[in-house]
């Protein structure tokens, strides 16, 4: 059954790394409904956030065969109960739409949302939310007319306590003993 | 990020740098890493490395091929015989793409190369210049790693860690572009093997609890199968895998790659694996209580159907690379480890065991396959030549010691069904990929990896034209490299699925082929052809004893299907026998 996953992919800051890993999406034929990356808490350690809706054997070995790539230093997948994600929504609508009563205003008020700029002809809305949420007032806002709108990919953190400083430590270690049976292999 | 966790402070002192370019950095970073033999095509971006080859000539044997797709392939016969990076080099543009192939090959059938391409000058990348293509881009889904290197000061890095890369783990080909501004630059050369770097953890730590789980199935099995790969020849763990199976008494099924990692004489060796592997281990894969693979990822041409693949049997996967486990066959018990390493800690948990009945149920069905098949392809009296009857003389006449070297299609099943590997390392094909025009390109590799052993090159008609150019590498090196051309008029393979699944509709598999002796001899290669039964054994002796390259073009029959066979999709256990 297919289901909706995060993956959080951490890795280095390197040239091609990007285009590595969208391969993987390819060859298998998934697409990829949102994308981001960002430096995470570790200097030069970028983290990939990527949805797809696929199976769960399908994203477990999708997700092996990403920490597999060198640059990668780990790679996990998540159901939505297991992170805490947001989507930034920006809504462009003509300032003459809040002229008309207060409908527009009391949408901002109820979807939490705010106005970042008023110009003459325009006002920027921001929502930041899930998905279900940026679309419910796109909606709402859709017969005063939307100019333009935009929604970020997902940024998620995970819920589980084990952070990326750890696994980084688990990872040196590790390839430091791959190191020692590299010596032993005498290549 | 500092991207190798290695300790530099305890560095014994630098040596005094020397100022070079980046071109002779190349080369010396090569020398560094032990690479006597380089592959390669000169063209307009890597001419300043050329430049720098010159100089080094006496160190480095640069073979001149006739076309990239050579390079690479000679490239990756050297790296399967001899276990290190084969290294290949070629201009950019066509010159580059033309690796993409072999590139492929190499990973699917985890070879380690490093290729190396020339790159138009940085100033230019971007721009559509002359011979400009994104390699990097283009390599990305066939390489293990790549890299482009834009200034000379990269180059040993670079070097060492593509060597690494390539070598260690599960190997795989690399890739480095190298612009030509970078070729030309100077640095200060300073070269430092790569042995850590923390993104990449190529030999994992043992889980002891697995291994202790994996012994306990295994002395418990009655009916146990082992499964031996590739990984067992490219840990170089042939003898603690012959010291497992030998303990332990458990017969043996190889893959395709997997030959020549345990002797096809030995007693518990029961043939080749898959589509058109033996009988008795296919039948017996689904009558097992217990598989064992090492080093194998369960391909579909070795698995068939999987849903009623070996369902009835416990299922311990050695392997090291951690995305193959589970991905085609889950397994019981997952060992994620380098074979060698593996077996090393297996041996001293496993009790001594034979299987006395279990193995007379695989010579019962070895029994059986050569009366219904063997016997009508090597032991024929009369009517045309068969090449299963070739490759059963070939096998004797070298009592299974040469390193053999095969193109794609029937020529080369029958090969791995009738050729019998009793020395170690000794089989060069192309598994995964399946690339036709692989072989004689190859072979060149693989002699020049090997020259004290004897190469021969068992070759299709359809394969041979498609790298046919090589027989100019071959008689330039004069390398006694001995071709068998089994030429049977078509693309036998495709026409024998065309005979079984498409009722006969031969849709372009019939080949008018050239005069093959005419061509070997206007590339200065002695040729013979012959078409009868009574000169074949002759004409065998007189190739193997001949001292240069040569090629015997053997007319064998026309349609003849190699069997038995697993039909694509089929089951393992219901192989067809017409």
């Amino acid at each position: 059954m297919e289901k909706e996953f995060t993956l959080s992919i951490f890795t280095e800051n390197k040239i091609g790394l990007l285009q590595r890993l969208s391969t993987i999406f390819t060859k298998r034929k998934i697409n990829l409904d949102s994308f981001n990356a960002s430096e995470s808490e570790v200097k030069d350690v970028f983290r990939f956030t990527i949805v797809i809706k696929t199976t769960e054997d399908q994203v477990r070995k999708v997700t092996k065969q990403i920490e597999k790539q060198i640059g990668v230093l780990k790679a996990f997948y998540h159901e939505d109960h297991e992170i805490v994600h947001q989507e930034i929504a920006l809504y462009k609508v003509p300032t003459h739409a809040m002229a008309h009563g207060s409908d527009v205003e009391k949408l901002i008020r109820k979807y939490n949302a705010h106005i970042l700029t008023v110009e003459p002809e325009y006002i920027i809305i921001e929502k930041t939310g899930h998905k279900t949420e940026t679309q419910e007032l796109f909606e709402k806002l859709l017969p005063f007319g939307i100019l333009q709108f935009v929604r970020s990919g997902r940024v998620a953190v995970t819920k589980q306590i084990k952070e990326i400083t750890a696994y980084l430590k688990d990872l040196e270690e590790a390839s430091r003993h791959s190191e020692k049976e590299l010596l032993l292999l005498n290549l | 990020m500092e991207t190798q966790t290695k300790d530099h402070t305890a560095e014994q002192q630098k040596k005094p740098a020397k100022k070079v370019t980046g071109s002779e950095a190349l080369v010396m970073a090569l020398l560094e890493e032990g690479v006597d033999t380089v592959f390669g095509y000169i063209g307009g971006a890597i001419m300043p490395v050329y430049d720098a080859l010159y100089k080094y000539k006496a160190q480095i044997h640069h073979v001149m091929v006739r076309h990239e797709q050579g390079a690479v392939h000679a490239a990756q016969g050297m790296a399967r015989i001899t276990k290190k990076p084969g290294v290949c080099f070629t201009t950019s543009g066509p010159g580059a793409t033309n690796l993409i192939t072999g590139l492929a090959d190499a990973m699917l059938d985890s070879t380690p190369l490093v290729c190396i391409t020339g790159q138009v000058t940085s100033g230019l990348l971007g721009t559509d210049a002359f011979q400009e293509t994104d390699v990097l881009g283009i390599s990305i889904p066939v390489t293990k790693w790549n890299f482009q290197i834009t200034r000379p000061d990269e180059i040993p890095e670079a070097i060492a860690k593509a060597f690494y890369y390539a070598r260690s783990g599960r190997p795989g080909p690399v890739l480095l572009d190298i612009t030509k501004d970078a070729q030309f630059g100077e640095l200060e050369f300073n070269y430092e093997k790569v042995t850590n770097t923390i993104s990449y953890v190529p030999y994992p730590k043992i889980n002891q609890e697995k291994i202790l789980a994996a012994a306990e199935l295994i002395n418990k099995s009655k009916k146990p199968l082992v499964l031996a790969g590739q990984g067992i020849l490219l840990s170089e763990a042939q003898k603690e895998f012959r010291d497992f199976v030998e303990k332990a008494g458990i017969p043996v099924a190889s893959t395709l790659l997997g030959l020549s990692a345990f002797p096809s004489n030995h007693p518990l060796f029961t043939g080749m694996l898959g589509m058109h592997g033996n009988y008795a281990p296919n039948i017996n894969t689904n009558k097992c209580d217990l598989l064992i693979a090492i080093g194998m990822r369960f391909d579909d041409r070795v698995t068939g159907n999987l849903n009623t693949y070996a369902k009835q049997a416990k299922i311990i996967h050695i392997e090291i690379d951690r995305a193959e486990i589970d991905k085609n066959v889950k397994t019981d018990i997952a060992v994620n480890a380098d074979a060698k390493q593996a077996l090393n800690a297996l041996l001293p948990h496993i009790r001594p065991a034979t299987h006395t009945e279990w193995l007379e149920s695989f010579n019962e069905l070895a029994k059986f396959e050569f009366t219904k098949i063997i016997e009508k392809d090597c032991y024929l009296a009369s009517g045309e030549i068969h090449m299963g009857e070739v490759i059963h003389q070939l096998s004797n006449k070298t009592k299974g010691e040469a390193v053999i070297v095969t193109d794609v299609g029937q020529h080369q099943m029958t090969t791995a069904r009738y050729y019998q590997f009793n020395r170690t390392n000794t089989i060069v094909t192309s598994g995964g990929l399946g690339t036709m025009g692989f072989g004689l390109p190859a072979s060149i590799g693989a002699k020049l990896g090997s020259p004290e052993s004897m190469v021969i090159a068992v070759i299709g008609d359809g394969g041979f034209q498609m790298t046919i150019q090589e027989l100019g590498t071959l008689a330039q090196l004069n390398l006694p490299v001995k071709i068998i051309l089994l030429n049977n008029g078509f693309l036998g393979m495709v026409r024998q699925w065309q005979d079984m699944f498409f009722d006969k509709r031969y849709a372009y598999t019939e080949l008018t082929n050239p005069d093959f002796i005419k061509i070997a001899e206007g590339f200065g290669i002695p040729g013979k052809k012959i078409r009868r039964r009574e000169e074949l054994s002759q004409a065998l002796d007189d190739l193997l004893a001949f001292d240069g390259p040569s090629l015997l073009e053997i007319k064998v029959m026309k349609e003849t299907n190699v069997l038995p066979m697993v039909p694509a999709g089929g089951t393992v256990s219901e192989m067809r026998l017409e």
